[in-house]
């Protein structure tokens, strides 16, 4: 059964058993403008929490993207090097970043749910 | 590549293609002309310049004659000379208008400067000559370094620096090399304020150190506490812009530099914005230890649309043996150039570019100088902050000021005013552009939502302040009024409408190719 | 004072709306300890024949290259620049604009900096090339840390036979980021055994062609062994019109290539402003960071073409201390000077202008190695050649002075200490007469 959790800097997690989809939300998609740049990280890159994991720019802006929580990294979407737009598109579908493998799974309790995400973009 | 063989395209493009209008025959508007690439007017057998005869000697390349066609079209003269001058209408430029630009220093280019680098004693000698059939020029870099010095109240200058983030450069690979020389490397932290410039952490980290931002407090200067929090013995340096980047004098500073020298580390000065201070206040005097001065800001170079600039760096006594080679010193047999580090007397760091340094600006900033003199400088560092205070004073009740009280020579807005109107400091921006002005600086400093920064520098009269003045109050009663199209169809008036930078970031196309069709009918 | 067009009459009205007595009000935030008495201690303001007059006493020290019989160059070049360039780039709009930042009323600028790019990718062989940067030599270090980034090695061989400048320049910005550069010795009138010294660390190899002392190489050996290891190739051209005539670094196998556009435009300027030129492989990681400004085509809201500053997030305003490089400005002035000669140039133009170049050094080098114990070293070069002398270099061009000939670069002045004391750079443009030649070798004999 998949959850989604938020983190303060904007980046959205669903989880699936001890992997988990990254991406970033609507709102910072919304502030970043259009998209014109992803960078990926490298697939078995360990990520720790807090930590950048990837890279997302606009004309005006680049921006990092954290990792929510500690892990390793297994898939990347490689559909976004060549259509960057899908990230404003399809934020929390289809625009999505990195596939994680958890090491920590505890650690997704001390991120916001969809209601506490709501309320702190205000 | 393929050029096509009779030098007109296969088929005629739509105005549009090649950026003219849609709406006349011709893709031209009264005396806005539509103008193509040199790729699609010119042809590669063509050319403007007469040669005389080659004498067909047998080369001597090694084999490694360049057979292949370039792809450099030609143009005669007199059509190259309509390619650049209707090119050339569609910019704006000093000498139009205003260029309310926040630490540009859009100041006006005296044309002196121009006929002054063009003596061909300056213009026409070249770098490597023997140093004795160029003593003229050691002079003129000797005398301008003096200018700079007794400006600043310091006793070194490296005139190589060619722009002014090399000047930042310079400035902070000097403090490495102290450091260094010190046994200190462990200092790797450079405090910076969170309203600096791009250049200075970009800078910071070329010379091996990391960034550690200091928050503003709230009249828009340095928070003391916070800046004392961060002093430690890993600090290398502050790096900070006087007045800084909100338009404000730091009136702390003397008590920074003393604070940053007893934590063991360095004063970098960015002196972007030394036009409000030049000839008034010697940053010698405030404790600096290395500032760049932007010839093409303060001292009038011209910005020829991006560049070149010019970035000399000063140094206190603490640096000066650090200074990069080459330099000129006056001996008692008159100038001479120290060219390499085994003649230099200190340590320098090495050598930063080729040759000498911008002497073209040189030539340029000296002109200036000397034009204005110690009470010429004096006052048009006056009158700078004159004209952005007035500026401040007559826009503060319709546009929301970013700190309250006077500014330097620059006013710093946020776009409060603009709460509800569906009108963003860009869209405000670029409907300044239909009223004639180019935008102030936009989404600058950081620290302030959605910023306006306005530098009129003291080349501006006050009518023409008055009528810029006049407009943005309009503008700003009009959006707030609900007048939106204006501000989001913006600009209607220029050259082009709005442009689409999405596209071209995420499709970059950097250089011309052939339509594919061209391609075709050559085969 | 004729730059400053407040009144008194405005200066106090402007007091009074500001709601203050008097200009020091404006600057009560300057420290005490910093508040001057008076105007700070240099002369006071200047008419305009006052500054002329000052300006003219030290350029009549100066012996311009024009006065001479002139074949001084590594690194700068004397060519004739016609008329309408210099014309051109005074025009207000061009001379007076600011960055292209606000591109709906900068198209003059962006569009003439496109066409720039274009040029200079075609004539390096490569598929891009950035908006200009502050000369080569910086242009050549900037391509070193560009080498580090995008091949994550941090080694760089530098040719021995690279201009000592553009070693020094790079040197000094790897010099604190953990990037090693090593320099090979020099070697008059060869090649340095460069790909001796390229391994598996090796982040790139940097060649200049037509080399310091003037010879022509074929890099494509190099671009080979170099890519053999995973490294890449930047070749270096000082002078940019030897591309007229010699194959492309690109078409050798170059990765990136950077080079001084100052023969073409831009005239001698004693040391600068002059252009960097920067030009690379169209591959997707070379572009992200690639250093400099880039000008790209696109369309406005009525689907016009017209030219932006694009891919800006590399660059400092917005990277920070991410940035590709800290540049910020370029040499857009110098690089409009260039791309107008270049077109008035066109292909054809600058292929003749090469070869008058290259007749000319052929002629020259011809006419020293007939003067007793002068030896020309290299058995193939562009418009510039080395010679030996049977005694110091140095001496020699400083006795031809008197005799009206600035005869070249002494190599002493680019490598002291490096035992080639006797060595002497010579080059030759389309601005040497068959006069000047004549007098050259003449005057060389009388003074050996």
């Amino acid at each position: 059964m998949s959850q989604t959790r938020y983190t303060k800097d904007h980046e959205w997690i669903r989880v699936d058993g001890d992997t988990a989809t990254v991406g970033i939300t609507a709102y910072a998609a919304e502030q970043l403008g259009d998209v014109v740049f992803v960078e990926l990280p490298d697939i078995g890159k360990t990520v720790t929490q807090g930590g950048e994991m990837a890279v997302v720019e606009s004309v005006k802006a680049a921006s990092e993207v954290y990792a929510p929580v500690n892990g390793e990294v297994v898939e990347v979407n490689s559909e976004l090097e060549s259509a960057p737009e899908t990230v404003n598109e399809a934020p929390d579908g289809a625009g999505w970043f990195v596939k994680l493998k958890l090491s920590d799974t505890s650690q997704l309790e001390g991120l916001m749910d969809e209601a506490a995400y709501k309320a702190h973009i205000g | 590549m393929a050029m096509n063989t009779q030098g007109r395209p296969s088929r005629p493009v739509s105005n549009i293609e090649q950026g003219g209008y849609a709406d006349t025959f011709s893709g031209s508007r009264g005396l806005d002309q539509a103008e193509a690439l040199i790729f699609e007017r010119g042809r590669t057998d063509i050319t403007g310049v007469d040669f005389p005869e080659a004498k067909g000697t047998k080369a001597r390349l090694g084999g490694l004659e360049r057979t292949e066609e370039i792809g450099l079209p030609g143009l005669t003269e007199p059509e190259a000379m309509r390619h650049y001058v209707r090119l050339s209408r569609k910019n704006y430029a000093i000498d139009l208008g205003l260029y309310p630009l926040g630490s540009c220093t859009m100041k006006h280019n005296p044309r002196l400067n121009e006929k002054m680098a063009r003596l061909p004693g300056f213009g026409d000698i070249h770098p490597l000559q023997p140093q004795s059939t160029v003593e003229g020029a050691f002079e003129l870099i000797g005398e301008l370094a003096h200018w700079l010095m007794t400006l600043t109240n310091t006793p070194c200058v490296a005139m190589s620096p060619k722009a002014g983030a090399h000047g930042e450069l310079c400035g902070m690979m000097a403090i490495r090399a102290a450091l260094d020389a010190r046994g200190e490397s462990g200092r790797r932290r450079v405090l910076v304020p969170e309203s600096a410039h791009g250049t200075n952490p970009a800078t910071a980290v070329q010379c091996g150190f990391y960034c550690d931002e200091i928050p503003a407090d709230a009249t828009g200067r340095v928070d003391m506490e916070a800046f004392k929090a961060k002093l430690g013995d890993d600090v290398a340096a502050i790096m900070l812009t006087n007045p800084n980047t909100c338009g404000l004098f730091e009136r702390d500073i003397v008590e920074i530099a003393r604070l940053i020298h007893e934590a063991g580390g360095y004063f970098y000065c960015d002196g972007a914005n030394f036009n409000a201070i030049v000839g008034r206040v010697r940053p010698g005097d405030l404790g600096i230890d290395a500032m760049h001065i932007n010839l093409h800001k303060t001292f009038s170079t011209p910005h020829g649309g991006g560049g070149p600039g010019a970035g000399p760096t000063v140094f206190s006594e603490a640096l000066a043996p650090f200074a990069p080679v080459p330099y000129v010193m006056k001996t008692s047999e008159g100038w001479r150039m120290v060219e390499h580090e085994e003649e230099a007397d200190g340590e320098p760091f090495g050598r930063m570019v080729a040759f000498h340094g911008q002497m073209g600006m040189f030539t340029r900033a000296l002109s200036y100088m000397m034009s204005h003199g110690a009470d010429g400088l004096k006052q048009a560092a006056e009158d700078a902050v004159l004209n952005a205070n007035y500026i401040l004073a007559r826009l503060k009740h319709v546009m929301t000021p970013a700190f309250d009280g006077t500014c330097m020579h620059e006013a710093l807005f946020d776009d409060r005013f603009l709460k509800d109107t569906g009108v963003t400091t860009l869209d405000f921006a670029k409907a300044m552009i239909d009223e004639g002005y180019h935008p102030m600086t936009m989404y600058f400093p950081l620290v302030v939502h959605g910023a306006m920064l306005i530098e009129p520098t003291e080349t501006e009269s006050k009518s023409g302040l008055d009528r810029f003045c006049d407009t943005l109050e309009s503008l700003a009663k009009a959006a707030k009024d609900g007048d939106t199209v204006r501000f989001t169809a913006a600009p209607v008036h220029a050259p082009t409408k709005r442009l689409d930078e999405t596209r071209a970031a995420r499709n970059p196309v950097l250089v011309w190719t052939p339509p594919e069709d061209t391609l075709e009918a050559a085969e | 004072m004729r730059y400053l067009p407040l009144t008194p009459e405005d200066r106090e009205a402007m007091l009074a709306t500001i709601g203050v007595q008097s200009i020091d009000d404006l600057f009560l935030d300057v420290p005490e300890a910093a508040r001057l008495d008076g105007p700070v201690n240099l002369p006071l303001r200047a008419t305009e024949l006052e500054v002329e007059r000052a300006f003219a006493r030290m350029a009549k020290k100066n012996i311009s290259a024009g006065e001479a019989a002139f074949f001084v160059g590594a690194g700068a070049y004397k060519h004739h620049v016609p008329a309408s360039v210099d014309h051109l780039i005074q025009r207000s709009e061009f001379l007076t604009a600011y960055t292209p930042y606000q591109p709906e009323i900068s198209q003059g600028t962006l569009q003439t900096l496109f066409e720039f790019q274009t040029q200079i990718a075609r004539l390096t062989g490569m598929d891009v090339a950035n908006a200009s940067m502050y000369d080569g030599s910086t242009a050549c270090a900037e391509a070193v840390l560009m080498a580090a980034r995008v091949t994550k090695r941090s080694k760089a061989v530098l040719s021995g036979n690279l201009h000592p400048h553009y070693a020094a320049a790079t040197h000094t910005a790897c010099k604190y980021m953990d990037i090693a550069t090593a320099s090979q010795a020099p070697v008059p009138g060869a090649l340095d055994d460069i790909i001796a010294a390229i391994d598996e660390e090796t982040a790139c190899v940097v060649v200049q062609n037509p080399d310091v002392f003037g010879r022509v190489h074929d890099l494509t050996p190099i671009a080979e062994a170099a890519h053999a290891k995973g490294a890449l190739l930047i070749a270096v051209v000082t002078e940019i019109v030897s591309l007229g005539l010699v194959k492309s670094p690109g078409e050798m196998g170059a990765d990136i290539v950077v080079g001084e556009g100052q023969s073409i435009g831009v005239g001698l300027q004693f040391g600068g402003p002059y252009v960097g030129l920067f030009a690379c492989r169209n591959d997707r990681n070379f572009l992200r960071n690639m250093p400099g400004r880039l000008a790209g085509e696109t369309v406005d809201a009525d689907g016009r073409r017209g030219f932006v500053l694009t891919l800006s997030t590399r660059e400092q305003h917005i990277r920070r201390d991410k940035a590709t490089s800290n540049i910020c400005t370029n040499s857009g002035l110098m690089a409009l000077a260039f791309t107008i000669h270049m077109t008035l140039l066109g292909e054809k133009g600058l292929r003749q202008m090469a070869t008058l170049n290259h007749e000319a050094a052929c002629t020259l080098a011809d006419a020293l190695s007939a003067v007793p114990g002068v030896e020309v070293l290299c058995d193939s070069f562009f418009n510039e050649f080395t010679v030996t002398l049977p005694r110091d270099a140095a001496a020699v061009t400083e006795s031809l002075i008197a005799k009206g000939v600035l005869a070249g670069v002494p190599a002493s002045r680019l490598y002291p200490g490096k035992g080639l004391d006797n060595l002497l750079v010579i080059a030759a443009t389309e601005t040497n007469t068959e006069a000047d030649i004549d007098l050259f070798a003449r005057a060389l004999k009388e003074v050996l």
